[in-house]
């Protein structure tokens, strides 16, 4: 089995979709405070050229997110995997999802421990 | 794992809770009674195991502190916010008591029975409000501006309505071998994801993008579709119509349609008498003829050929009647008349707007109208899905019409992939709306003709049978033709979300004798009622959900002490009221209700949900073809043609305009130039956030941290050009009033257009009057007027009006903590 620090959240910030399931899910799981939690999603406008702009969320991992050992260890997918409403995150090895963000653009691969 | 077990309960979500309009199949986890975590049900065909946000902060909502846990009974004047804790049994004798004394003394339409959004209430207000014997069921926004009037306006011309495919009709969704994904899906003013509106998961649609589907998007906001669309269409709200016609136009002339869907299922070829503008009829050339049955050409005899409409066919075998053309009939009466077709009539209606005056109406350039178009009617399959945006106008059912025959006319209705014709799961039809009587009704229809509204608008009397909101409001006030005296308020928070100009809605509340509310927390609203009945969230009830397909059954999976569920609180009134109620509890009635499904409802709670089979009124596709959706089991539609109606035979009928066309909404710089020069911009509300559903959850803190403040969206050069900085508040004015919420410069908004928070109200400050938990302060509907229904009772400007914006003076800022 890998160790902890081999694995990641890869994110298709394609469709997320700023739900924020994912920072509730966290915030139940683990019951943190509101303000805090293993991940926070961000709104992103980007200001193109012609008066354009496009919208984009992307959900960052904090300092707090362990990455949902105690789920994973019982075989579970981390919360906000699991309810990720896009099904737009994907947890596994560090090398797993090298190999997937290979296979299309606009993903970001974390690596938060 | 602690020392007593943790209890698993599978069941769906629906309203209080969420607040949406449910669906999602989940797993609570009950923990010495308490709800520890909500977990999604991956095996759930719905949702597959995702969850949003709202049900996922359930613990901080199922245990809050704030939760009303006893039943109340005002002692202080209203407003004041002083309360006396009752039993339940005092509770129900003093609202028996009360409302038995308005029955009597004034008669049972003196009592009207409010509710909101698409919440699991529907049913159980009528059950109660039929059982008083009161017609008057009203779900309280002006214009009944949500969901039911395009109900309304869709069943006008289809006899059913539809809606998006995602394959949500099988078991085995994107994988059933009859469903197609899409090629390319409208969606037409709908940020569906943020809260799942109309029964229809939002996410659905993102699943369909991943797998192809191409997005137009309609709205005049850039939202999460209108940046991954291929076509966005940024009109000026309210001429969405004009949008819609000009489709039809680019559609029509370059013969984009599909002529055997024109043909075969619609009425194109039905004659207009030149004369009076109407249909022929089978009356019009044989005294003994029916009014009912309508008239073509038959171009190969020269002459007349009835469509028969109890045969849904031609008295003639054979025959292939004029599409297009002029004929000359003779009457009864021996006069000659010219006629044209229904088709031609369209397309002459089509033809007012070509695509340079649609893009001066909209806004929106033509030639990207024009590929926008295109694309929409060569993709094969295509669907349209339409958020609330539709509803929000008072000229709404033309509008509707317009959109519906855009599915139709490019062959896209109850196809796969396209826009699915949407049953009751099995027929499961509890209450009355439009397209069934349902199972729940008042006792004789004689009871029906107090309804207020009934008689001026024709869809309601027909087949939305509601009150009408701004009839009734007003009738509070004029009493006339008679009083209303007393208001049941159940999911209907008319203060703080619901009603448009809540402070005259404060006054309504003042003058009658005897309001209840029912709710889960105090609100603005509760602070007015004489009795406030705590009820429970989703985890705390047993009911079912039939809304389309699956039938669900939603399971108990905890209680609160003392609190009641919706359904409980209004079964135990109305057996009170009804001496003859027939049900002894409430899985009786359910049972009954159930029936057609084949299901008692302890087996629908052990399987969870049920799928209709194939072969079955509400299983796809084409149902028109099958003779699913009659009565009589004739191929057709459930029109009084049974066919599709280009030509809006009951408008015609109403006396109301029988096609589809635009018209300028009543508060828009076009429209009032006058209040343009000094409200300069248009002022649109109601953007959804994925915290909030309408006026709840500011009382959640993940919820309320993701969305602290009452946001008002400014592009950054408008702002500027106020001298507005990001985080600043801001007032809001327009000829109503002023509303203060905070600035959020953003170039989602174009630089015209500013876009307010509904809702907002802070469950944080105080209760009592002036404070009215905040209710004064960032309400935007104190800006939005009451009583500019459309023509058909249905619709109302609440998307598109005006108003000028300028900063708060230091110390006017909103603060609160
Ligand atoms: S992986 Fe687990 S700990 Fe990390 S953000 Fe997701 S839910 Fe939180
Ligand atoms: S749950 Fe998924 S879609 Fe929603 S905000 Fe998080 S990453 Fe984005
Ligand atoms: S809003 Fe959507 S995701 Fe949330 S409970 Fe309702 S149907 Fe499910």
């Amino acid at each position: 089995m890998a160790k902890q620090s081999e694995y990641g959240l890869l994110i298709d910030y394609e469709y997320c979709t700023g739900c924020f399931t994912c920072q509730i899910a966290c915030a139940q799981e683990y019951g943190w405070e509101p303000g805090m939690g293993g991940i926070r999603v961000q709104e992103i406008v980007q200001n193109l050229p012609k008066d354009k702009a496009y919208l984009t969320y992307l959900p960052f991992p904090t300092e707090l997110c362990v990455l949902c050992k105690p789920r994973t260890k019982k075989g579970l997918k981390p919360a906000c995997v699991t309810h990720c409403m896009s099904g737009c995150m994907t947890y596994g090895t560090i090398d797993e999802l090298t190999e997937k963000l290979k296979e299309k653009p606009r993903q970001v691969l974390w690596a938060p421990k | 794992m602690g020392k007593t077990e943790t209890k698993i309960v599978r069941t769906t979500s629906w309203s209080a809770g969420p607040g949406c309009h449910g669906g999602c199949g989940l797993m609570a986890h009950i923990k010495d009674g308490k709800l520890v975590k909500i977990e999604g049900d991956p095996d759930h065909p719905w949702n597959q195991g995702r969850l949003c946000a709202r049900v996922l902060a359930m613990t901080q909502y199922a245990d809050h502190k704030d939760r009303l846990r006893k039943p109340l009974k005002r002692v202080g004047e209203r407003g004041e916010g002083k309360w006396e804790e009752i039993s339940w049994d005092e509770a129900f004798d003093l609202i028996e008591k009360k409302m038995d004394t308005i029955r009597k003394d004034f008669g049972p339409e003196s009592m009207v029975f409010a509710a909101g959004t698409g919440r699991d209430i529907y049913p159980w207000i009528c059950m109660l409000a039929y059982a008083f014997d009161s017609p008057n069921v009203m779900f309280a926004l002006t214009g009944n501006a949500c969901y039911g009037p395009r109900l309304a306006a869709v069943d006008t011309v289809q006899g059913d309505y539809s809606v998006f495919d995602a394959g949500q009709w099988f078991p085995d969704r994107y994988d059933n071998p009859n469903f197609e994904v899409p090629e390319c899906m409208i969606i037409w003013g709908y940020n569906i994801h943020a809260t799942c509106p109309d029964n229809l998961f939002g996410h659905w649609i993102t699943d369909l993008m991943k797998k192809g589907t191409k997005i137009i998007n309609i709205d005049p906001r850039l939202s999460w579709f209108a940046s991954r669309s291929k076509h966005w269409l940024q009109l000026r709200p309210g001429t969405d119509a004009a949008l819609a016609m000009g489709f039809h136009h680019v559609i029509i002339s370059e013969k984009l349609y599909d002529t055997e869907f024109l043909t075969k299922w619609t009425n194109g070829h039905h004659l207009v008498r030149k004369d009076t503008e109407r249909t022929l009829r089978e009356s019009d050339l044989t005294g003994s003829g029916s009014k009912e049955n309508y008239v073509a050409w038959d171009p190969d005899a020269s002459e007349p050929v009835v469509w028969d409409t109890t045969e849904v066919a031609f008295r003639k075998i054979d025959v292939t009647p004029m599409l297009s053309g002029e004929c000359e009939v003779t009457l009864a009466d021996g006069c000659k008349v010219a006629c044209y077709t229904v088709w031609d009539a369209f397309k002459a209606e089509v033809n007012k707007y070509p695509l340079a005056e649609v893009e001066k109406i909209t806004g929106v350039p033509a030639k990207d109208i024009a590929a926008a178009a295109r694309f929409y009617a060569k993709s094969k399959p295509a669907a349209i899905h339409w958020g609330v945006a539709v509803d929000m106008t008072p000229a709404l059912t033309p509008l509707v019409q317009a959109i519906t025959c855009l599915w139709a006319l490019t062959g896209n209705l109850d196809v796969p992939g396209g826009n699915v014709t949407a049953r009751l799961a099995f027929d499961v039809a509890p209450y009355a709306l439009p397209g069934s009587k349902g199972a729940i009704r008042l006792k004789s229809e004689k009871l029906d003709e107090t309804r207020i509204g009934k008689d001026r608008y024709m869809p309601m009397n027909k087949f939305y049978w509601r009150s009408q909101t701004d009839l009734t409001f007003d009738q509070i006030f004029t009493e006339d033709p008679y009083p209303i005296k007393g208001l049941w308020l159940q999911t209907a928070g008319v203060m703080q979300g619901l009603g448009m100009d809540p402070k005259r809605w404060r006054e309504a509340l003042k003058k009658l004798d005897f309001v209840v509310a029912v709710d889960i927390f105090h609100t603005p609203t509760t602070q007015y009622a004489d009795v406030v009945l705590p009820t429970g969230t989703f985890l705390e009830k047993d009911s079912f959900r039939s809304w389309w397909v699956p039938l669900q059954s939603i399971n108990k999976a905890m209680s609160t002490p003392d609190c009641k569920s919706d359904a409980e609180i209004n079964f135990e009134l109305a057996r009170r009221f009804d001496k003859e109620f027939k049900f002894e509890n409430l899985h009786e009635l359910f049972d009954n209700i159930l029936e057609p499904s084949g299901l008692t409802f302890k087996q629908l709670q052990e399987q969870g949900w049920a799928f209709p089979p194939e072969g079955s009124t509400s299983c796809p596709y084409r149902r028109h073809e099958r003779g699913l959706l009659r009565g009589d089991k004739k191929p057709g539609f459930r029109t009084p043609t049974g066919l599709f109606e280009l030509w809006a035979t009951l408008r015609e009928d109403w006396d109301t305009e029988p096609l589809p066309h635009h018209e300028e909404p009543p508060f828009t710089p076009v429209s009032r130039p006058d209040l343009a020069e000094k409200y300069p911009l248009i002022l649109s509300t109601g953007r959804r956030s994925p915290a909030f559903f309408h006026s709840e959850h500011r009382n959640i803190p993940w919820l309320r941290d993701i969305d602290p403040d009452p946001i008002v969206e400014i592009h950054p050069k408008t702002a500027r050009a106020h001298d507005i900085g990001h985080g600043e508040w801001i007032w809001i004015e327009n000829w109503m009033g002023r509303a203060r919420l905070k600035a959020k410069l953003t170039p989602v908004v174009p630089k015209w257009m500013i876009m307010a928070a509904h809702g907002w109200w802070f469950p944080e400050k105080k209760a009592a009057e002036p404070s009215l938990f905040g209710a004064w302060e960032s309400n935007i509907n104190m800006l939005i007027p009451m009583g500019h229904q459309g023509k058909d009772g249905m619709g109302a400007p609440i998307k598109h009006s005006m108003c000028k914006i300028y900063k708060c003076t230091p110390g006017e800022e909103v603060s609160h903590g």
